[in-house]
């Protein structure tokens, strides 16, 4: 049944796939999380404040970003940032960002919106005593915060944050709609030029699910192993 | 010399009342105990004096300190006067000694060094230096509380804030708390402690408060609180708990 088939294409460009498209993918799907959890955090402490200059420009970003579809945000970055960046420098022509550039910026903005949203159940999830505590110790806000509430929050929300770092990296592969090469569209050059298209999508499928799997199950054991001893 | 002077305190939760012009001081060395029914509001004027709890009415200063003067770092004030939580309140995702020094080195600016040796050697006096290494959820409420207790003591306060210390406590650790709190009293410590415990009043207490929805109807000399008691809810209040 196989016999149409050339799995070889696979060993052929196994360089060319892993080493340009999956390291793209990875330092994606990193920076993408390490910003999108700082501004993530810093949008959550936002959302609670209680002045509304702070918590409804907060709001309103969340839930745009949360109502858009990724792949227009892609788009939407891509073509319209060079502008708007030309516009705010007063640049005469469009800022030249470059695809990694506008990717890393969207991802992040995007991210940002979900991990938001569960930094805020972290922090919401840490008893109002403690805060109170901080407080009565004479921290500020922002001590009170930094040894108090978010380590708390970080170590309640582990699991969660990790596993929207896999829906992350799952999602990073839209980013062929403005022609980037990651891992699939690596994948998806090589099957178009030798038109063996079975063959690298299946790969490109069995290694997104190889390592996404993998990875739910170290969420699953840390899961068991940080939860605090109350 | 009044350490915690309360004037003419007044809050509300929308229409709702919970404190009534409550005014009273608390001199330095005094042990003042508030007692009450609950919903009386006496956790809340506790929490009024080192700020946690915002009023809308009144005044209160500690140690010639306004709370609601504007230029009052409060943060700074607050870390003066020592406070007790009905649920301990340690922070669970750091060891005993960490929680003893934390403040110390955040807020007082002290070496890392020296709060070690200042948290320890508050741990030994209430009698849990062999706990220094583990975490708070480790240790058994009435540790945990003579852990808060000494957390508390490390800031080295000028008054100490109890609020219902021993009323999310097994009846059998009751008494190492109190006991630690006895001692306290009597080496004059300023103390203001929301409490039904009546025999820690009767023991060590100066004055007794009795707070009724909102307002302070008694505050009187404990030989007087517990002699005569001159309201009719005092009175009321006293045989119910009183009787066993």
């Amino acid at each position: 049944m196989f016999s149409g088939y050339d799995f070889d294409v696979i060993q052929r460009s196994l360089p060319y796939l892993f080493r340009e498209g999956m390291t793209f993918t990875l330092t994606l799907t990193a920076l993408a999380m390490a910003g999108g959890i700082f501004f993530g955090t810093l949008l959550a402490m936002m959302r609670l404040s209680r002045f509304p200059l702070l918590n409804l420009p907060a709001g309103a970003y969340v839930n745009i970003m949360r109502s858009v579809p990724l792949v227009l945000v892609i788009f939407w970055f891509y073509f319209l940032v060079p502008y708007i960046a030309a516009w705010i420098i007063g640049a005469p022509r469009p800022v030249a960002v470059g695809a990694f550039l506008s990717c890393v910026i969207t991802f992040m903005m995007f991210e940002a919106a979900y991990y938001c949203e569960i930094m805020r159940a972290g922090i919401q999830s840490i008893p109002r005593g403690q805060v109170q505590a901080g407080s009565a110790l004479g921290l500020n806000y922002w001590q009170t915060m930094g040894t108090i509430v978010l380590p708390q929050a970080f170590r309640n929300m582990t699991p969660v944050l990790l596993t929207q770092t896999i829906i992350l990296f799952q999602d990073t592969s839209l980013v062929y709609v403005i022609s980037v090469t990651d891992f699939l569209g690596a994948a998806s050059k090589i099957a178009n030029r030798d038109y063996r298209l079975v063959e690298m999508y299946t790969f490109a499928a069995v290694v997104y699910f190889v390592i996404s799997f993998s990875l739910s199950l170290v969420v699953k054991r840390l899961q068991a192993k940080m939860a605090i001893i109350r | 010399m009044a350490m915690i002077e309360i004037k003419d305190v007044s809050k509300w939760y929308g229409s709702f009342q919970v404190l009534a012009n409550c005014s009273t001081t608390v001199d330095k060395g005094e042990v003042v105990v508030v007692c009450g029914p609950s919903g009386s509001g006496k956790s809340t004027l506790i929490k009024a004096v080192n700020g946690l709890e915002p009023f809308q009415k009144g005044n209160i200063s500690v140690d010639g300190v306004s709370l609601t003067a504007k230029d009052t770092n409060l943060s700074k004030l607050r870390s003066r006067i020592g406070m007790v939580f009905q649920n301990f309140e340690l922070f669970p995702h750091l060891s005993i000694t960490e929680n003893l020094t934390l403040g110390q080195i955040k807020v007082l600016g002290r070496p890392k060094d020296e709060a070690v040796t200042r948290g320890l050697k508050l741990l030994d006096r209430v009698g849990l230096i062999e706990q220094k290494d583990k975490y708070p959820g480790q240790l058994s409420g009435g540790q945990q509380q003579r852990v808060a207790i000494a957390r508390a003591l490390s800031m080295d306060p000028i008054a100490m804030l109890f609020d219902e210390p021993t009323s999310a406590l097994d009846p059998e650790m009751i008494n190492e708390v109190l006991d630690v709190m006895v001692q306290l009293a009597q080496e004059g410590m300023t103390m203001m402690v929301v409490t039904h415990e009546m025999g820690f009043a009767k023991k060590v207490a100066h004055r007794v408060i009795f707070m009724d929805k909102g307002e302070i109807v008694e505050d009187a000399t404990k030989d007087d609180f517990f002699g005569k008691p001159r309201s009719e809810r005092a009175v009321q209040f006293l045989s119910k708990i009183l009787q066993h």
